[in-house]
């Protein structure tokens, strides 16, 4: 198992990514974002942070990258992708995740221990995790606004596309339907605004983030 | 008026410029003199009083003199700090002001060849009853998080107050940690004559032109407004990429020398540079990669453009550090060349604009003696309406909703806490942040902590009190001291009354260091602060690193139901300086000595306590006394006490509300299993059992005083900040 994880110009927690799928299981590797080959890994992650500075809006000059083409490819040949807050946000820009991410209802950065409710999503990334079951990890970020149009939504929503939701009365953001995080149609490519990646070693908090990328390397091996 | 007076220069200070220079400088020239002789570099007024203070210690790597100081944490690796001000910029226009001032001290930090890790704040600013207050609250909290959340630097801890003194002259102090392998550190001084001066970063435009000069040596005037341009633009996605590329070129061992470009731009950097190494620096400013056209050779010499460092390279070597520069898409420029002149010359159009010795120029600057006078009468307004005969159950409300002392999680929220994955404790609960550092296979606890209502009731007494304060945080998190950084923050120090408090508080800050063996390994001085309405509390923060062996052991829960409470060290508390006598409208010069030598048993009896996992939590006792150290851990965990107070009482013999609410160095509350708190006992240093953990009820016995409060009124009262501060 060989995780690519993406890196531009201002990606911030790209190294806390390699330390996640390092902890998850198997090697992982830092990919620059102007190679226009991933360079033969098995799932990718798009990490946080504000690539490119995101002064126009978040993710949208990143979705230009050599690196993202790829990226699109690698998810079109059915390979796994997690984008993680500017990775979701870049995702989104790129049309490999439907809707946008707005700026936070508060206008101000947020970050606290959040949590969240796993849905029915069909993904490898839930895999491992039970619907109903309730996760707890960091949520930061500043433009976390899940949005789409009622028709999207709804097809959204009704589709099983919906991953995670901010448990009840806890959305931090304004999100439409207390969404969280989505998967593509296809379940391959999932996209969340709360971190995973930080939610792997007791130490500093909780380990529920690593069952997500523990979820992908089962359906590897599987 | 002469151009010089115009710069902050004295006429006896031109004077010497020409003698040294046996000629009048021409307009670079007094451009450069003036802000490298400006306070904010030459350190004036306070250079002669920094040198009495103990900056060496076993652990020590770096000290004073470096771009910040640093540590050895073991196994090859060194952990650098500094805390710096950026008051006057925030004043004038607050985002930016502090977001600048982030990115600067980020800057020193990286110059030593460290990765940020961490970045913590202490800020001050007027009661947020006022609109403008208001502005400056949200846009510094604002500013300070738009640079740390953007570089991706964790801020992991800090502390907010609001005093009158403030009001026109808010305090921004910023102290980032970052960490290093310590054979990859590198040093500000420039050697090898031939070798290239290099500018990385951004381009060079006219912002901030003055900044160290106009806004950090003088006071703050009702026309600050117009000031506007002199405030810097921050920029930190070129931040982070500059961090990035400085990283590599380490990492590859490119660089003979690094330093950042802050206060007089490329005039102190490459000026303190040649210093350092005793060599002379030649620029030309033509090949400073500029933002905009027709800048005169002196603008560019003083530009304070942001995100900008520079290095000096072996000529062979240049081509790579070019690659890695083009790699991380940031600037590089050749723009000068060390030389054995000892001169520092500014060429343009191929003909020398500007020659000056070095040694003039950054170490020439005259050092002035402090005429300090103790003031006659309490300078400070004295606002609080406070009735001090009210219950104890109406007082405690009104300290926990004093902003000072209310729950800052509305700011804390606003900042990353945890990017890099080393945050063991997160702002909340614990007095110190405590962050994993695996390669060094180890732990630091770091806190930041400053008090100036204290320290204006008593200088030097308040000073000692703020690091013995800082050293109990770091014990409550088991953590040991291993150096300390400070911001001085005064007024006027040509004023007698200034002066005294700067002199007696580097006194307290001296001795207290040397009573608890911790180095001062850098710092910072900001003078001038103060208005029309006068000068603000004096604000010595001091920031503190210290050794966690094993993180697992950090003691970082509040207490649980069925914990006993104990009451450790020689707290012996009043309400002079308090904040008590802040609302209450009693504040007043005169503040108790320390019990310096017990409360450092004390500190030492914690630590160890804590690092032996013996105990659940342990917290220090500070603003607002016993009862708000009580009531904060019962918000945290949920649960209530019932304490009584009658041991403490009998030790010290003070007043029941002294107890209650007056405060003092030397006290700890910590709870656990009953036998683990009494076995603390009987080692030189009081403990005082006080009663159990129990209910969700605050139950407080002092003497003839009781306190009886549910935990939902105490919340009420505690988070009351987002609606002060947010109107």
């Amino acid at each position: 198992m060989v995780w690519g994880v993406l890196q531009f110009p201002g990606s911030c927690d790209e190294r806390d990514a390699l330390n996640a799928c390092r902890l998850a299981g198997g090697e992982a590797r830092l990919v620059w974002h102007g190679d226009d080959d991933l360079g033969g890994v098995d799932a990718v992650v798009v990490p946080g942070g504000f690539s490119y500075g995101d002064y126009l809006r978040a993710g949208s000059i990143a979705r230009f990258s050599p690196a993202m083409t790829a990226v699109a490819r690698f998810a079109a040949e059915g390979g796994p992708v997690i984008g993680i807050c500017n990775g979701f946000q870049v995702l989104c820009e790129s049309g490999l995740l439907p809707g946008a991410l707005l700026p936070n209802d508060s206008t101000r950065f947020t970050c606290h221990q959040g949590e969240l409710v796993v849905c029915e999503a069909d993904s490898p990334w839930t895999a491992g995790l039970e619907p109903g079951q309730s996760i707890s990890i960091p949520v930061k970020h500043q433009s976390g606004r899940f949005f789409a149009p009622p028709d999207l939504l709804e097809e959204i929503v009704s589709s099983g596309q919906v991953a995670f939701r901010y448990a009840p009365g806890t959305n931090p953001n304004g999100s439409l339907e207390d969404i969280a995080g989505i998967v593509s149609r296809e379940g391959n490519v999932l996209g969340l605004m709360p971190h995973p990646e930080h939610a792997v070693d007791l130490l500093t908090g909780s380990v529920d983030g690593l069952e997500i990328f523990r979820g992908v390397i089962g359906a590897q091996v599987g | 008026m002469a151009r010089h007076r115009e710069l902050g220069l004295t006429d006896r200070e031109y004077e010497l410029i020409c003698g040294r220079m046996g000629r009048e400088p021409n307009a670079v020239e007094l451009a450069m003199f003036s802000l490298l002789w400006s306070e904010h570099c030459g350190y004036k007024h306070s250079r002669k009083l920094l040198g009495t203070l103990p900056t060496e210690g076993p652990r020590v790597v770096m000290g004073p003199g470096e771009n910040a100081g640093a540590v050895d944490v073991g196994n090859g690796y060194s952990v650098a700090f500094k805390v710096e001000s950026h008051n006057h910029p925030s004043a004038v226009e607050p985002f930016q002001g502090a977001a600048t001032g982030v990115g600067g001290i980020l800057r020193d930090v990286i110059a030593l060849g460290a990765r940020p890790i961490a970045m913590l704040d202490s800020l001050r600013f007027g009661p947020p009853d006022d609109e403008r207050t208001r502005y400056l609250v949200d846009g510094v909290v604002r500013g300070v998080g738009h640079y740390g959340n953007s570089m991706g630097i964790p801020t992991v801890g800090g502390e907010i107050e609001f005093a009158p003194p403030y009001a026109q002259n808010p305090l921004v102090n910023a102290m980032c940690v970052g960490l290093a392998r310590t054979d990859e550190m590198v040093r500000a001084a420039a050697s090898g004559p031939g070798n290239l001066v290099v500018l990385m970063g951004s381009l060079t435009g006219r912002d901030g032109i003055g900044g160290a000069s106009v806004l950090a040596s003088a006071e703050l005037g009702d026309e600050d407004e117009g000031k506007r341009p002199t405030v810097q633009i921050g920029d930190p996605f070129e931040e982070s990429k500059l961090l990035e590329c400085c990283q590599e070129l380490l990492a590859e061992g490119l660089l003979v020398s690094l330093q950042d470009l802050g206060a007089a731009g490329l005039t102190s950097s490459a000026g303190e540079m040649a210093s350092a190494g005793r060599v002379g620096i030649e620029i030309d400013v033509d090949r400073v990669p500029l933002r905009e056209g027709g800048m005169e050779p002196f603008e560019i010499m003083v530009s304070e453009s942001q995100e900008r460092m520079l290095a000096v390279v072996e000529p062979d070597r240049a081509g790579r550090v070019e690659e890695i520069c083009e790699k991380w898409q940031t600037g590089f420029a050749v723009v000068g060349e060390v030389t054995d002149t000892g001169s520092f010359t500014v060429t343009s159009g191929g003909e020398t604009v500007g020659e000056m010795a070095v040694g003039d120029l950054v170490d020439g600057c005259p050092t002035y003696d402090l005429d300090p006078a103790e003031p006659t009468e309490w300078p400070y307004p004295n606002g609080g309406d406070l009735d001090p005969e009210a219950s104890p159950d109406e007082i405690l409300p009104a300290l926990l909703a004093s902003p000072t002392i209310a729950s800052k999680e509305w700011a804390f929220d606003q900042y990353d806490s945890i990017v890099g994955s080393r945050t063991v404790v997160r702002p909340g609960p614990a007095d110190a942040a405590v962050l994993a550092l695996p390669e060094a296979e180890t732990a630091i606890a770091v806190a930041i902590d400053g008090s100036g209502r204290r320290v204006a009731c008593g200088p030097w007494a308040g000073t000692v009190g703020v690091v013995l304060e800082c050293a109990a945080n770091l014990a409550c998190v088991g953590a040991e001291p291993l150096g300390l950084t400070n911001c001085l923050n005064f007024g006027n120090p040509e004023k007698p009354t200034v002066a005294w408090q700067l002199t007696s508080s580097v006194e307290g800050l001296g001795d207290a260091c040397r009573a608890l063996g911790v180095p001062v390994v850098g710092g910072n001085v900001s003078l001038y602060n103060e208005t029309s309405s006068g000068p603000i509390y004096p604000t010595p923060v001091i920031g503190m690193v210290g050794e966690v062996p094993d993180p697992a052991t950090v003691a970082s829960c509040p207490w649980e139901e069925g914990d006993e409470i104990a009451l450790v060290g020689p707290f012996d508390p009043s309400r002079a300086g308090s904040e008590f006598a802040a609302l209450t409208g009693s504040l007043g010069p005169g503040l108790p000595d320390p019990d310096i030598e017990g409360t450092i048993a004390a500190i030492e009896l914690v630590r160890e306590a804590v690092r032996s996992g013996t105990v659940r939590s342990a917290h220090d006792i500070s603003d607002g006394g016993i009862a708000v150290a009580l009531a904060e851990l019962a918000l945290f965990a949920e649960v209530g006490c019932q304490a009584d107070l009658g041991a403490l009482i009998a030790r010290t013999e003070c007043s029941p509300a002294d107890a209650l609410f007056g405060e003092g160095p030397g006290g700890f509350i910590l709870a656990g299993e009953k036998a683990a708190l009494e076995a603390l006992g009987g080692q030189g240093v009081p403990v005082e059992m006080l009663g159990p953990v129990v209910g969700l009820e605050l139950r407080v016995e002092a003497g003839n005083l009781e306190l009886e409060l549910g935990i939902g009124r105490l919340r009420g009262a505690w988070e009351s900040l987002p609606a002060l501060v947010e109107g």
